[in-house]
């Protein structure tokens, strides 16, 4: 404990000192100058009173001292003390007191010897006062620092609680990766003791399934370059079973930033990394057959191009079986995948141990993939082997199903192709298969290839052919036999398709049946063509050409037709008297069907309907009694395989005169396609065909050409 | 319960506290060496700086006795220091000798100080708090003892505000601890100001950066605001000397040389 600190404060009880005399003894300082001299100083935060009772306690003691005939040196050192005890502590102080001691009679040794026993009290209070609080102060910051340090401790007991009981796996290594410490839940991790764990090197810790750039990013780590780094990453337990954990390892740096520590921290997260296998594993694979799936197939297709030995080959063998449909139709679905999963079987285990991947590419589609293919024998082999597995029936529930299959084989090098192309291509052999008869496999043939890919290459691209303006009409005209005059054109549209160069209408609209692509592509060509001969009307007059449309079938049962007809026809402006429509025989089934009464109407709005192609169909001429037709045009067939003179051709001649006459007596016109010279043109003439249409009269060609012809016709017969 | 900070901080004697530089100023000796030489530097450039500390003193010693006269008992005095010279409770006590004073300070080797010097004094206690976190310094005990509703409580912040930077919204803190006061409750405070010495305020600050608490004297305006919601009492926020003085006779010609801007305001 230090002196109590002194007070300054009015001492309310204590009764008053003497007062000083009035006048001041040699040596002893005038009251109002010393008062003044210790306001000047610490007095001035003291309470008036205290600086006062201060100012008569020293100066009395000062008088005391003076007062004995030997100076006493006692009361004078009091004083000093007293001051030191109120904090008057400048040494500034004391040499202005000194000065005041002194400036009674100046060189009296009496005073000289009073200022020196004041200044020794002074200072021995001082020197007392200074080691005392000297010591005070070092005591508390010992107290101090022995709190900050218990502080410490209590921290690091929390720190040292969390290491221990932490779920997670925490361990401290130095930078050089020698392990210091590990926690339980780290030794539980490892399944190994502290002891087995500390002392062993990070780096001894590599797995080959290390993630890439782990241990660089671990250097980077180690060598201060980054502060942490997080990886999932697979330890060996001590019996090399594999524990996968979630790893963060963190720098400790010291004072002056160096790393000196790295922590780690793992969690355990094998039954995750499990699960995620598994997910993996089902998304690769079909649930039903076990067998790789379709994403899964051409991943490693992919993978067989990505980067192939030069000359390397590979094969497909494209299944599918046949008669599926009827199991899974007449037994139902169970069964069906019963039986899909015993094919799965017989093909993996047959065609497995030849090291190709069978894989289910959906509904009874399977594809094996031969990698490094050492060529066709072997592919075809694949696809015996397929063919024998499946041969004998397969026994499910009592029954003995048979179940055949059919097999596209392509088999090429790697560079020679894609995995996209080779993949149709395989798909496109197996329909040949199918289409030959089943229970067969079928090699790849580029040259049919080329032709199914162009089939093919037609369907995928129509859908925006329209939209970016691909087709375009060419006009064939119809001439009169009597006289030779243009008395119609056909219009008969061309895509120019950009990778195939210009097609006909048989090359793709079979395909626009099919997809549906007919029915915006039939209403273009009737705009277009309707505007065209409405134009020639608008110039040539009476001198332009009538048009021949062609529809289709699908065209005829679509129930706005005749509201697209009259819609056209109107905002053309064409007379419905010029369109003549062509339909095929097999457009009208029958008297019931609804298509009839579509062209019924049509006939009513003025528009003539012509049969195509009549005679090449199954002709059952009952159907002419019932339909509005005005007009019949015999197929191209007829006549242009009048080549040869014999017997064949006086009968063809007889065939094509019997059925200009046939027409004739139903009230039609005739027309005879496919003339194309003039013997032929003088012979349907002279037995009263009306019109002809061929390459003599004239090729398909731009509106221009048939601008042309219209303006000769006119100036021949001006 | 206190959140336990992560690692506690280290005991530094090589960097200048300000407290044990206070000390200095003052003539004691409760100070190393790290304390005398910024606080003989500060001397040397501003040689005010012990009369300044002194008149400071003065002004508690003022504000206090006041405040006891008017019958106030419960003193919370923060950033007390090393409160050897004219400390609150014998100033206090001089009037009423029942008065109770909660010493705060963040200062490790202050506080330990002041509990020694305070062992003995059952009406006396000494909290390690920190004045920016206000909410912690309520939280305790002894604080929230001293503040129970009742009695009116002086809340002084004698050259303490100056060491809550701006970051720190010394104005939030005062608002918290005015919201914790007892009806009737005081506040006395001293604030070093920017108007006073302008010639002097950089270096003097730039100083202090030594130090764990940095200084930051402000304008009058600023100062009076601390004073929100409390009603100044005569003479209202002045310079040091000017506050009630013990002989009107010795305020000197210049108080804005003491810097300091004082006043004493009571809660309704």
């Amino acid at each position: 404990m230090t002196t109590p600190p002194p007070s300054d404060l009015p001492d309310t009880t204590a009764p008053s000192p003497p007062e000083p005399p009035v006048r001041a003894a040699a040596g002893v300082p005038d009251a109002e100058e010393w008062a003044r001299l210790l306001r000047s100083s610490q007095g001035a935060a003291m309470h008036p009173d205290a600086l006062h009772r201060l100012v008569s306690r020293t100066t009395a003691l000062l008088h005391e001292a003076q007062a004995t005939p030997l100076l006493d040196p006692g009361p004078a050192a009091e004083a000093g003390a007293a001051l030191v005890e109120a904090q008057f502590t400048d040494p500034d102080l004391l040499a202005r007191a000194i000065g005041l001691l002194h400036a009674g009679e100046p060189g009296q040794p009496v005073l000289a010897e009073l200022a020196g026993a004041f200044a020794a009290g002074w200072a021995g209070a001082l020197r007392e006062r200074t080691l005392q609080e000297q010591e005070a102060i070092r005591f508390a910051a010992d107290t101090a620092r022995r709190e900050a340090e218990r502080a410490l401790r209590e921290s690091e007991a929390r720190f040292r609680a969390l290491f221990e009981s932490a779920a997670i796996g925490i361990g401290i290594a130095d930078v050089a990766g020698n392990i210091l410490a590990v926690n339980k839940a780290m030794q539980d991790i490892f399944q190994v003791s502290a002891e087995e764990l500390q002392g062993r090197r990070v780096t001894d810790l590599v797995h080959p399934e290390d993630s890439p750039g782990v241990w660089e990013a671990y250097e980077e780590m180690v060598s201060g370059k980054r502060e942490h780094i997080s990886f999932d990453k697979p330890y060996y337990r001590q019996g090399g079973e594999v524990v996968w954990t979630h790893l963060t390892n963190s720098l400790i740096r010291d004072d002056n930033g160096t790393p000196v520590y790295q922590v780690a921290m793992m969690e355990d997260v094998t039954d995750r990394y499990r699960l995620q296998e598994r997910l993996r594993h089902q998304a690769n694979h079909d649930p039903l057959t076990g067998l790789p799936n379709r994403s899964a197939f051409f991943e490693r297709l992919e993978a067989v191009f990505d980067s192939p030995e030069p000359g390397a080959r590979f094969g497909l063998c494209y299944v599918d079986l046949d008669g599926f449909k009827v199991v899974n139709d007449s037994l139902g679905h169970e069964m069906g995948d019963q039986l899909l999963a015993a094919v799965a079987l017989r093909l993996e285990s047959a065609l497995r141990p030849l090291g190709h991947m069978v894989a289910r590419l959906g509904g009874d589609e399977f594809v094996v993939l031969l990698e490094n293919c050492r060529g066709e024998q072997e592919a075809v082999a694949a696809a015996k082997t397929v063919l024998a597995a499946l041969s004998k029936p397969v026994p499910i529930d009592g029954h003995r199903l048979a179940v055949g299959a059919s097999v596209g084989v392509l088999e090429r090098p790697v560079a020679a192709t894609t995995p996209l192309a080779a993949v149709r291509a395989a798909d496109l052999t197996l329909y040949r298969a199918k289409e030959e008869g089943r229970g067969r496999w079928t090699l790849f043939d580029p040259q049919r290839n080329a032709r199914s890919v162009s089939r093919y290459a037609v369907s995928v691209r129509m859908p925006v052919a329209l939209d970016r303006g691909e087709f375009f009409i060419d006009y064939q005209p119809l001439c009169r036999l009597d006289d030779g005059s243009l008395s119609s054109v056909e219009a008969l549209v061309r895509w120019r398709h950009p990778q195939l160069g210009v097609l006909g209408p048989d090359e793709f609209i079979g395909t626009a049946e099919e997809t549906g692509l007919i029915m915006p592509l039939g209403r273009w060509v009737l705009e277009q063509a309707c505007g065209q001969a409405a134009d020639w009307v608008q110039r040539f007059g009476a001198r332009a050409p009538h048009l021949n449309v062609n529809l289709a079938v699908r065209q005829l049962r679509n129930a706005g037709l005749v509201a697209d007809i009259d819609r056209i026809l109107r905002t053309t402006g064409l007379d419905p008297k010029r369109l003549q429509l062509e339909i095929t025989e097999s457009a009208v089934m029958g008297p019931e069907d609804d298509s009839l009464r579509a062209l019924n109407s049509l006939v009513d709005m003025g528009v003539s309907l012509a049969i195509d192609d009549f005679g090449t169909g199954w002709s059952n001429l009952a159907y002419l009694r019932d339909l509005p037709v005005g007009s019949l045009k015999i197929a191209g067939s007829f006549v242009s395989d009048l080549k040869d003179s014999g017997r064949e051709q006086v009968l063809g001649w007889r065939i094509v005169s019997g059925l200009v006459s046939l027409a004739h007596t139903l009230g039609l016109t005739v027309t005879a396609e496919g003339v194309e010279n003039a013997d032929h043109a003088e012979r349907l003439r002279s037995m009263g065909c009306d019109r002809a249409q061929g390459w003599y009269f004239g090729r398909p060609s731009r509106p221009e050409e048939i601008v042309k012809r219209i303006l000769e016709s006119t100036s021949e017969r001006n | 319960m206190r959140r336990p900070s992560w690692v506690p901080e280290g005991m530094d004697l090589d960097r200048p506290a300000a407290a044990r530089v206070y000390d200095y100023y003052l003539g004691g000796s409760h100070n190393f060496a790290a304390d005398r030489e910024m606080a003989r530097e500060a001397i040397e450039m501003w040689p005010d700086l012990p009369l300044i500390m002194r008149a400071n003193r003065a002004f508690l010693r003022r504000a206090v006795t006041y405040l006891a006269e008017r019958g106030f008992t419960r003193f919370l005095d923060i950033g007390s220091g090393i409160p050897t010279f004219g400390a609150v409770h014998e100033v206090a006590r001089a009037f009423r000798p029942d008065s109770r004073v909660v010493y705060v300070d963040n200062d490790p080797v202050a506080v330990a100080h002041s509990r020694l010097l305070l062992e003995d004094d059952e009406l006396s206690t000494v909290v390690d708090a920190d004045l920016t976190d206000p909410a912690d310094l309520l939280a305790r005990p002894e604080v929230a003892d001293l503040l129970a509703p009742g009695e009116p409580v002086a809340l002084l912040l004698i050259a303490v505000l100056h060491f809550v930077t701006d970051e720190q919204d010394p104005e939030g803190i005062v608002r918290t601890l005015r919201d914790a006061l007892p009806a009737g409750s005081a506040l006395a405070l001293c604030h070093a100001s920017l108007e006073g010495r302008p010639d002097q305020t950089e270096t003097h600050q730039a100083l202090y950066s030594r130090t764990p608490t940095p200084m930051t004297m402000r304008s009058v305006e600023r100062i009076s605001g601390f004073f929100d919601g409390f009603r100044l009492v005569e003479p209202g926020l002045v310079y040091l000397p000017q506050w009630r003085p013990d002989e009107p006779a010795e305020v000197s010609e210049n108080p804005e040389r003491m810097v300091g801007v004082v006043g004493v305001g009571l809660l309704p």
